[in-house]
């Protein structure tokens, strides 16, 4: 009884060691800064409560900062999840009859997904320049006035939502594709007997119920992503014009590692963690239950 | 509205190789036919263009007299139980059974969750679908299981919810797609009788597809024997199973395959056999005392109500009997005579092709 209980903590030992401490504590210690005012350097720190979290949801940049990033998931995550899907089902349909061309397209529409999203927001800053950019360029050609697309305080969020749809697309693609593969194709047979005629009636009928597991999956993944924007924000726009485009995790980063504010940027992960979680949770318990069919 | 079906001088080709090669087969009003064969010999591809999930490379496909080569399988109104029942797995027993209804009677628009609060119509037009589920469920004793999901269902229910959802529509005909290959011997049985019933109450034309020969054999009017894609015989189970085409069909077609003489060994047992190789059914070839064949037992092996015997007969020839009863049962090594009733004997030429024995 001994023995295997002492073998049992060898096998479990490290792991669980590695876990408690690189994982569970740094997790604890974030919570507890939390509610201090610790600066990072600071031989001491305060006890103050909630006041972190009351400035984060009482001051106006931090409310700034969590309305621009749920306006910006409430863009990147339909957007992608639609167009993913779309592009899936188009190239699964013409992967039979053209297997090159789609297999060609596939590669494309995942090359962002590959390719590293900082060295990709210079070439996303060139083209969006304002007076030297491709984009405007074209507007211009095309008898539209050119756009501030990144210096303007309206439009900087939808640029970068852009961007944020053109480099999930392709990892939302993926993901359908498996799905779709995975279809029987006696159900196709079935519907069509049955009477679907069209391949809209079918997409409700087959498609879209038989993708439940791997869309519940892709909007998690894409949900995460969204929320966690940053790359972008830091390398083209900073959090401007005005904050126009500073979002959580930027913010974070920037309270945290330019200003120090170890104690406020916790209570700002805390925030960020708790939603998050409570997110996927619903999604899992609201979603899992319509989903899987058993 | 029941009526007949019929493929004539069908070929399908999948880029150079012929699935379906130059086939004519009716389904007639009321009749039950057995499409036979061994796996990719073409059946369910046959199958498939029957039900229209296939398009024809040459040929002409005809329900009740019109053309109906072109027309989708929807059009055709043509009932498919799959081999795999392909139930959609997020509907339950009920929304299956009324799936082939709603898409028919119902718009897009209309099939949307609460349009039958805001319309009359649509609202009397569900209540039919309701009663029509309720119906076929009933004669397929689902009615306890109409709120289930495919996935918590037994092999044999999901089977009898294919059923009913193929049913429900009045369907111009049914094709059965290998429909007892899942089920285990004591099913088989069961639902072999069920099928034959259904068939007997309903009347549609119905197509068996399936690679089991007393599956064919029990449930068919007729049986059309398919190898290579081609139909090499029709007939009906006796014509069939008595006087078989070809030397295929003979060794496809009987729960032991036929024995085969090959010409020269084939006169040792019948003289005027001249250039013709000799079958007989394991069954009716016996051990006789004198003037027969001159064979040594190899195995000796004990079924129950039969035993089965593997002898060596001459050139190493191997041979099978099936032995009734119990008594007289020679030793495994020993020599013995084989002999057989002349009209058990099948005769076939150097083509395969059957032959007639001279008397």
């Amino acid at each position: 009884m001994i023995r295997r209980w002492t073998t049992d903590i060898i096998l479990v030992g490290p792991a669980a060691i590695a876990l408690i401490l690189f994982i569970f504590l740094p997790v604890l210690i974030v919570f507890v800064l939390a509610f201090t005012d610790y600066q990072f350097g600071a031989s001491s720190a305060n006890w103050v409560g909630i006041e972190n979290f009351a400035d984060l949801f009482g001051s106006d940049l931090g409310r700034k900062a969590i309305t621009n990033t749920l306006l910006y998931a409430a863009i990147v995550i339909p957007t992608s999840v639609g167009l993913g899907l779309l592009v899936a089902v188009g190239l699964h349909s013409i992967s039979k009859t053209l297997p090159r061309f789609s297999n060609a397209l596939k590669a494309i529409y995942f090359l962002p997904v590959a390719a590293t999203l900082v060295a990709m927001a210079v070439s996303w800053q060139m083209l969006m320049h304002p007076s030297l950019g491709l984009f405007n360029h074209w507007a211009v050609a095309l008898g539209f006035s050119p756009v501030e697309w990144l210096t303007d305080q309206n439009t900087v969020l939808y640029s970068l939502a852009i961007i944020g749809v053109w480099q999930s697309v392709g990892y939302n693609m993926v993901l359908f594709l498996a799905g779709l593969t995975s279809i029987p194709d006696t159900l196709y047979d079935a519907a069509e007997v049955d009477g679907a005629q069209s391949g809209w009636s079918r997409f409700w009928l087959v498609t879209w119920p038989m993708l439940g597991p791997t869309t519940l999956f892709v909007l998690i993944v894409t949900a995460a992503t969204a929320f966690r924007v940053f790359e972008t924000v830091a390398t083209m726009t900073r959090g401007g014009p005005a904050f126009a485009s500073d979002t959580i995790v930027y913010a974070l980063y920037r309270e945290g590692f330019v200003y120090f504010k170890a104690g406020y940027a916790s209570a700002i992960t805390v925030v960020f963690f708790l939603a998050l979680l409570l997110l996927t949770v619903i999604q899992l318990l609201v979603v899992e239950r319509r989903v899987h069919y058993r | 509205m029941n009526g007949s079906l019929a493929l004539e001088n069908v070929t399908k080709r999948f880029g150079s190789f012929t699935a379906v090669d130059n086939i004519s087969l009716e389904l007639k009003e009321g009749e039950f036919v057995a499409l036979l064969g061994a796996s990719g010999c073409g059946k369910s591809t046959t199958l498939r263009l029957f039900a229209g999930l296939e398009t024809v490379t040459e040929g002409d496909v005809k329900l009740q007299g019109r053309d109906v080569t072109k027309a989708s399988a929807s059009e055709r109104n043509i009932a498919l139980m799959f081999q795999s029942y392909a139930l959609y797995p997020h509907l339950t027993v009920a929304q299956n059974i009324a799936m082939p209804l709603k898409l028919r009677r119902l718009s897009a628009v209309q099939r949307l969750p609460g349009a039958h609060l805001l319309s009359a119509g649509v609202k009397s037009q569900e209540e039919d679908i309701q009663q029509a589920v309720k119906k076929m469920s009933e004669m397929l004793r689902l009615d306890q299981l109409l709120d289930r999901k495919p996935g918590q269902l037994s092999g044999g229910q999901q089977q009898r919810v294919a059923l009913a959802r193929a049913l429900v529509r009045d369907p111009s005909a049914f094709l059965l797609d290998e429909p007892l290959s899942n089920l285990d011997t004591q099913l088989r049985a069961e639902t072999r009788e069920e099928i034959r019933a259904i068939h007997q109450r309903t009347g549609y034309p119905f197509l068996l597809v399936t690679h089991d020969q007393s599956d064919a054999l029990s449930m068919a009017d007729r049986i059309a024997v398919m190898m290579a894609g081609k139909i090499v015989q029709v007939g009906t189970p006796a014509e069939i199973f008595n006087t078989p085409a070809t030397q295929e069909v003979a060794t496809f077609i009987g729960h032991h395959r036929m024995n085969i003489l090959p010409a020269g060994v084939a006169q040792q047992l019948h003289e005027s056999t001249s250039g013709l190789s000799l079958g007989i059914r394991p069954e009716e070839l016996t051990i006789v005392q004198e003037g027969g064949l001159p064979a040594t037992v190899d195995t000796v092996t004990f079924h129950g109500e039969e035993t089965i015997l593997k002898l060596r007969g001459p050139n190493d020839l191997v041979l099978r009997s099936v032995l009734r009863g119990r008594s007289d049962l020679p030793n495994e090594g020993e020599q013995v005579l084989l002999g057989a009733n002349r009209n058990a004997l099948h005769g076939f030429d150097s083509d395969g092709k059957r032959a007639e024995i001279a008397k």
